[in-house]
């Protein structure tokens, strides 16, 4: 068994088996073999190596391991990994196209919605999401869009901005 | 924060997941969208031998007209009912209540059935639920049987559901733009009510739901008779906490749950609702 399993979890002195898997992320399929009871975001950082979404309460409360399931903003240390297959799993890695940023991305960028960053993959996922469902009417609305995403360094005010920002861009590109 | 280990299942269809909880018994449990039920496993104060997965059912998210009524599938996530056109249109309460649960994520993940199933008296689906008098389906080894929402709650997390049965539909009366208010109380956006009052006029469907009232969701029967009886809204929201048994903790004591519910079933009574 992997490491992941017996650290995790000192206390369990049975191993247990793990199932294969295949996850598709970002596009791709990744074929891996996974305890059922791992969690998507322990299997994306630790097994597939992507560790662009971060790991911040564990507790479904402050976003920071929010990935796309399907196109929908998911917390991922509430998701087994085994409920993903089949599933089109998006990450922070797979937005921006090449060296091109993706809209959220850049709109990030330009407008200073991030200072520490640790929040940020967190937050650009659910901002895609977000203005997919149209949410991104005006700052109310993002404001009420995001609560399940924390920021630490409080810089909402900027984060809310780039949001709204991107919207119009991609509204306008439409 | 992982959970301890379990035997993992995942059946395609309604039938094989009622075999796989006939099997397993007590050492089963079902998952839907498991915001309710990974939580707690993470906090090893639930470790099932076996996990049921609902998620490879995929015919069981429907929002539909049936008659006079919307029948709504278990495994529909919140989201699609907050987000639903038709739910909107015909029982626009429903809809409201979905798009006030926790934040986005959480509602592209739990599902309505879930939440139903649960039993926990601070959820909000389940007291709308109750304010448009719905009904649960269950399917079981004996086939499929309905059950009124004042029937399914037994107790603190309990309810009429047997250990081989599982929701597979929700159904509620079309009740277009009658009146309605949701009021959900609490000190963040992302936290669960303090209190909650959900609130459908009449005729034929309406009543009161009360969120985190008790041990279970309630229904405000003093006030919806006072309500049948042509009481004004005043003396029908003064009814609010009459026969209730909020507990007493860090958000607020059992005398101040039964104010906010007065208060809140006033502010519900008349059409305001909390976003
Ligand atoms: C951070 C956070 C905040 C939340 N805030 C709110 C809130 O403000 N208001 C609110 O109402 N809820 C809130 N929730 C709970 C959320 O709405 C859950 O999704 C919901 O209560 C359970 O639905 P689920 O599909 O996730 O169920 P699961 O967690 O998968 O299951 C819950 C229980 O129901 C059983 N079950 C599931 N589906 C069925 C079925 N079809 N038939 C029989 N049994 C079944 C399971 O065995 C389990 O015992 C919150 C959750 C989190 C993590
Ligand atoms: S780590 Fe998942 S919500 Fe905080
Ligand atoms: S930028 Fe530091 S936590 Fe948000």
């Amino acid at each position: 068994m992997t490491e992941l399993a017996e650290t995790t979890n000192g206390t369990d002195t049975a191993v247990a088996a793990t199932v294969p898997l295949t996850l598709r992320v970002n596009g791709k399929d990744h074929d891996t073999a996974v305890e059922p009871r791992e969690l998507l975001v322990d299997v994306i950082r630790e097994r597939l190596g992507l560790t662009g979404t971060n790991v911040g309460c564990e507790t479904t409360s402050c976003g920071a391991c929010t990935v796309l399931l399907d196109d929908r903003s998911v917390k991922s240390c509430t998701v087994l990994a085994v409920q993903a297959q089949g599933r089109e799993i998006t990450t922070i890695e797979g937005l921006a196209d090449g060296n091109t940023l993706h809209p959220v991305q850049a709109a990030f960028q330009r407008c200073h919605g991030l200072q520490c960053g640790f929040c940020t993959p967190g937050m650009v996922m659910a901002s895609v999401s977000l203005i997919d469902e149209g949410r991104a009417t005006d700052e109310k609305s993002v404001r009420a869009a995001l609560k399940g995403n924390l920021c630490r360094c409080t810089g909402y005010h900027n984060i809310v901005a780039a949001v709204l920002s991107a919207a119009d861009e991609m509204e306008a590109d439409k | 924060m992982t959970p301890a280990p379990f035997t993992y299942y995942r059946p395609t269809s309604v039938a094989d997941a009622i075999s796989l909880l006939t099997e397993h018994g007590d050492e089963a449990k079902l998952i839907a969208g498991g915001h309710s039920l990974l939580p707690i496993m993470k906090l090893r104060f639930a470790a099932p031998e076996v996990l049921i997965d609902l998620g490879g059912i995929d015919d069981l998210d429907h929002i539909r007209v049936e008659g006079d009524e919307i029948a709504i599938g278990a495994l529909a996530r919140h989201v699609d009912l907050e987000l639903s056109d038709l739910l909107r249109a015909e029982a626009p309460l429903l809809a409201h209540t979905a798009g006030v649960v926790g934040d986005c994520q959480i509602r592209h993940r739990g599902t309505f059935g879930g939440s139903v199933a649960h039993g926990d008296p601070s959820a909000d689906l389940p007291a709308s639920l109750m304010a448009l008098r719905g009904t649960i389906v269950v399917e079981g080894p004996g086939g499929r049987r309905s059950i009124a929402v004042d029937d399914f709650y037994t107790g603190f997390l309990e309810t009429a559901l047997e250990p081989d049965e599982l929701v597979v539909e929700l159904r509620v009366p079309r009740v277009g733009d009658a009146p309605w208010g949701y009021q959900k109380f609490r000190r963040r956006g992302i936290d669960w009510a303090i209190v909650g009052v959900a609130y459908q006029s009449e005729p034929g469907a309406g009543g009161i739901g009360l969120v985190n009232m008790g041990p279970t969701t309630l229904r405000a029967s003093a006030s919806e008779a006072a309500l049948r009886s042509g009481a004004s809204h005043d003396e029908v929201a003064a009814l609010a906490a009459e026969g209730t048994s909020p507990v007493g903790d860090g958000a607020g004591s059992s005398e101040y749950r039964r104010h906010l519910a007065r208060v809140l079933l006033s502010r519900a009574l008349a059409g305001r609702s909390t976003t």
